[in-house]
């Protein structure tokens, strides 16, 4: 299997679409919508319903928005002091693995930032959800940028970083360190997932042995930031490699995901900026030397759905309205019908994208548009699955039989 | 049953057994120590025992011995967080404990993972904080290294205070989602929370709303007496191991006077001593069946590698049905095993023992490793074994029990079908759970008490002890 070039196995009239879960919804008015149950966001079944609609909807996966600090309009600052919006959240990690017994094929991927937590606990906690969800975990690695976050932990200090970051040569470098910090995370935790080989508990009574210690291997990752000596405590997981995912719009942020991760948001706001993006990432991965399977590329976009155009505009004022303020985002923004977005999607998957990943401006409302209403029209387009043919996340993806790096190659 | 109900109640918790030379992994009935559905059905059989709580302990490296991975039991187990998370949809009653590492672990993850697993599980958390000096396990950790042994359990105790000063910085009705007067927050501070301390100096606001039960239960395992005085200062319960019910009542009469100490109810740290437990249809078959388990448990080469824990020497050339060593253990070099706690007491005086137990009994290294190494075990017929665990609790030798079955998964299993039953007649456990009450409320617990009552009993006691 090992010896095959490296091919992606998705079916072409076949497009990735997955949803973004963040709270009561992506508009930051969302949680007052009538069907928004904002009393019920720390629950279990609050986030079981809308994994349990996504995965009626037949979609690859959801995420997970998480964050180490609270959520605020002030961009990188500090926590700002509102009251009319929600504010708090639950651990990702666990919110997916709580969801992993009550689901059984949609993807589960929370955010899981690299930036002041362990990669040996990070490796074993999405190993785990991986274990728990019978091969449908996934990562959404995610940077810590902000300086009030790292005084969570203070263990470090890390200057306020402006939103021109990219024009800016101090914000520039500290952005750089905490990208490479990242790309380091990560290759200690793909190495800690390999680091069991998946044969290595044998159960040998003739020998007494519960484990072939020659198939558990030292990492011995060394770093700027940390080392990790290894092995996991936790077994190869099933997929061998969850799925990693990142978002990104800018040259750092690709080329990390075009060293580390398997599939990349990004945020074209037109079709026509498409074929650009999808270059840009590919120039990433040759500047990183990128080996194996291409990153598959997926475009955000953050919707508000109606059943006419108008109606879908004027929810999106109304929302707005009662914000205070137009909604903005680092993805585009569409309001439209479930069907013109369908339409929008193979239009934009044509210019050359793998998949999207939708944001739902207001829960459940907007998801349920999209499993009841995108995906049929999507299907009658013979463009998505009509039933799950796959299993595991990698699999749903077309992603490759992920190779042990230590495994000896017979 | 009226006359029944005043009498005292047994806690009992169950842990999945981890790596060690607990479970029995050779036995044909062994099932897997890592897929869910291990942890599925051991956890709603523990919950359809109406047990308390289910309890996973944690590692961080892999233990060595010689320089080798150990590779006799059983070796490796998932993210306690994840599974615990995860069962946390499967059943909905039982309390979830998982062991955390308070040395390699920052307050604000831990506060948010475990307040994240209270709303998750609606107020069914327990958290049972271990320390480490470990620089074999920090060799995993960012922080690497190691603590000065004297810091971990301040280190410990500052975090589980910190954690406690983020639970309490949402208030219970911090949650307003009112959608027509478009307020969801009661203020703009939640979550604001400021810790200035000797290990941690962090500030700014905490993201997770506050859980059930305020705070996650709190357990602490350890017998030292470090170990004792932290958990009368900062846990609701002390995990412990038993030995003899008059050991029991010492240890219980011991750390509920420590509690006492710091101003409070005795009755509010629970002493739950992990035990074994073997049934048989007679209590001569289930002696037998012990015998075997025992020797399961310690193989010929699992006897050798324990003795070296203790001889801190190369004993692979020894036999296992021989005597014990001539030579006296080496006190000199650095330990033999890593990844694991060394002995509490000296290796010399242990050995002194054990050369006494098996002059004594005529034993050989394997038998005489089968004598000493087992913990508190239970071993009789269902009847037998519901009398003697309730004469433990009403003599005062524990408020319950964490059981340690040595199968997995189905292990626990007799146990609830027929420990249960007869402990349920004498009105010593619950008949059922009072639905949607929290672990804290199982446990017979108070209400969480505010971090800063917390810190005055500590402050308060620290002046009394100096006057």
């Amino acid at each position: 299997m090992s010896t095959n070039p490296p091919t992606l196995s998705r079916p072409s009239e076949n497009i990735g679409l997955s949803v973004a879960l963040d709270g009561a919804g992506w508009h930051p008015a969302a949680w007052r919508e009538p069907a928004a149950r904002p009393a019920d966001l720390f629950s279990t079944a609050y986030w079981a319903d809308l994994a349990a609609e996504a995965e009626r909807g037949l979609l690859d996966f959801v995420t997970i928005e998480d964050s180490l600090g609270l959520q605020s309009d002030h961009f990188g600052g500090p926590p700002d002091s509102r009251t009319d919006q929600v504010r708090g959240r639950l651990d990702a990690a666990l919110i997916a693995a709580a969801l992993g017994p009550v689901t059984s094929s949609i993807g589960l991927v929370p955010t899981v930032t690299t930036t002041h937590t362990e990669p040996f606990h990070v490796s074993k906690s999405l190993a785990t959800l991986d274990f728990v969800s019978h091969g449908r975990a996934g990562w959404r690695v995610q940077v810590s940028s902000k300086a009030h976050e790292a005084e969570h932990f203070g263990r470090r200090q890390i200057p306020a970083i402006g939103r021109n970051w990219e024009s800016d040569d101090a914000s520039r470098r500290v952005v750089r360190e905490l990208f490479d910090e990242a790309a380091d995370v990560i290759e200690a935790v793909r190495r800690l997932w390999d680091s069991w080989e998946d044969d290595a508990e044998i159960r040998d009574i003739a020998t007494g042995r519960f484990i072939d210690r020659g198939k558990l291997h030292y990492i011995d990752f060394e770093g700027p930031a940390f080392s990790v000596k290894g092995p996991s405590i936790t077994p190869r997981p099933p997929q061998g490699q969850p799925v990693v995912t990142a978002l990104a719009h800018a040259q750092i942020p690709y080329e990390l995901a075009a060293r580390g991760a398997d599939l990349v948001f990004v945020t074209p706001q037109t079709v026509d900026e498409v074929p650009g993006i999808i270059e840009q990432v590919r120039s990433a991965e040759a500047s990183v030397a990128r080996t194996g399977t291409p990153l598959l590329i997926n475009a955000d976009l953050l919707v508000v759905l109606d059943h006419t155009e108008q109606a879908a505009r004027d929810r999106r004022h109304r929302l707005d309205d009662l914000a205070g303020s137009a909604l903005q985002s680092d993805a585009a923004i569409i309001a439209t019908t479930p069907e013109r977005l369908a339409g929008l999607l193979i239009e934009w998957a044509d210019a050359g994208l793998d998949g999207f990943r939708l944001r739902p401006a207001a829960l459940p409302t907007d998801l349920v548009a999209i499993t009841r209403g995108v995906v049929p029209h999507l299907q009658r387009a013979g463009a998505f699955r009509s039933g799950y043919s796959t299993t595991s996340l990698r699999e749903h993806l077309g992603l490759p039989v992920a190779v042990n790096r230590y495994a000896a190659i017979a | 049953m009226s006359n029944q109900t005043t009498r005292k109640q047994i806690i009992l918790g169950a842990h999945f057994p981890g790596v060690n030379n607990t479970t029995v992994w050779r036995n044909p009935a062994s099932g897997s120590q890592i897929d869910f559905a291990s942890f599925r059905h051991f956890a709603q059989t523990a919950e359809r025992g109406k047990l308390d709580f289910l309890f996973l302990a944690e590692g961080l490296r892999l233990r060595e011995q010689r320089g080798l991975i150990h590779d006799l039991d059983v070796v490796g187990r998932p993210d306690t967080f994840a599974v615990l998370a995860a069962l946390s949809s499967v059943t909905t009653q039982l309390g979830l404990a998982g062991t955390i590492n308070a040395t390699f672990n920052e307050p604000y993850e831990v506060a948010r993972q475990f307040a994240t697993l209270d709303q998750l599980s609606g107020g069914r958390a327990a958290w049972n904080v271990v320390t480490s000096s470990d620089a074999f396990t920090g060799e995993n950790f960012r922080r690497g290294g190691f603590l000065p042994h004297a810091q971990r359990y301040t280190r410990a105790r500052e975090h589980v205070q910190t954690a406690r000063e983020l639970w309490d910085s949402w208030r219970s009705d911090a949650i307003v989602a009112d959608k027509e007067a478009g307020q969801f927050l009661a203020d703009g501070t939640a979550g604001a929370f400021a810790h200035d301390g000797e290990h941690f100096k962090i500030s700014g606001r905490f993201n997770v709303p506050r859980s059930p039960q305020g705070h996650p239960v709190v357990f602490q395992a350890g017998d030292s007496s470090d170990g004792r005085e932290f958990a009368a200062q900062s846990a609701d319960a002390i995990f412990t191991r038993h030995g003899t019910l008059e050991e029991g009542v010492a240890f219980t009469r011991d750390v509920k006077a420590r509690a006492r100490r710091y101003g409070r109810d005795p009755d509010d740290l629970k002493v739950l001593p992990g035990v074994g437990f073997i049934l048989g249809d007679t209590d001569q078959e289930a002696a037998e069946i012990a015998r075997e388990v025992r020797f399961e448990q310690v193989s010929p080469q699992t006897a050798i590698l324990l003795l070296e824990q203790v001889w801190n020497r190369d004993l692979s050339s020894y036999d296992p049905d021989g005597p014990l060593p001539a030579e006296d253990p080496d006190v000199e070099s650095i330990s033999i095993i890593q990844g694991r706690a060394r002995q509490v007491d000296g290796i010399l005086e242990t050995a002194r023992r054990y050369r006494r137990i098996a002059e004594e009994k005529n034993l050989s290294i394997r038998e005489l490793i089968v004598e000493v190494t087992g913990r508190g075990l239970f071993v009789g017929s269902a009847r037998t074994v519901a009398d003697e665990l309730d004469r433990f609790v009403l003599a005062g030798a524990s408020d319950g029990f964490i059981l340690v079955p040595h199968i997995v998964p189905f292990g626990l299993d007799g146990f609830v079908d027929q420990v249960v039953p007869l402990l349920q007649e004498r009105g010593a456990l619950r008949e059922d759970y009072v639905p949607g009450a929290t672990l804290r409320e199982n446990l017979a617990l108070p209400p969480a008490a505010p971090a800063a009552h917390w810190a005055a009993r500590v402050r308060d006691n620290a002046e009394e002890v100096a006057s």
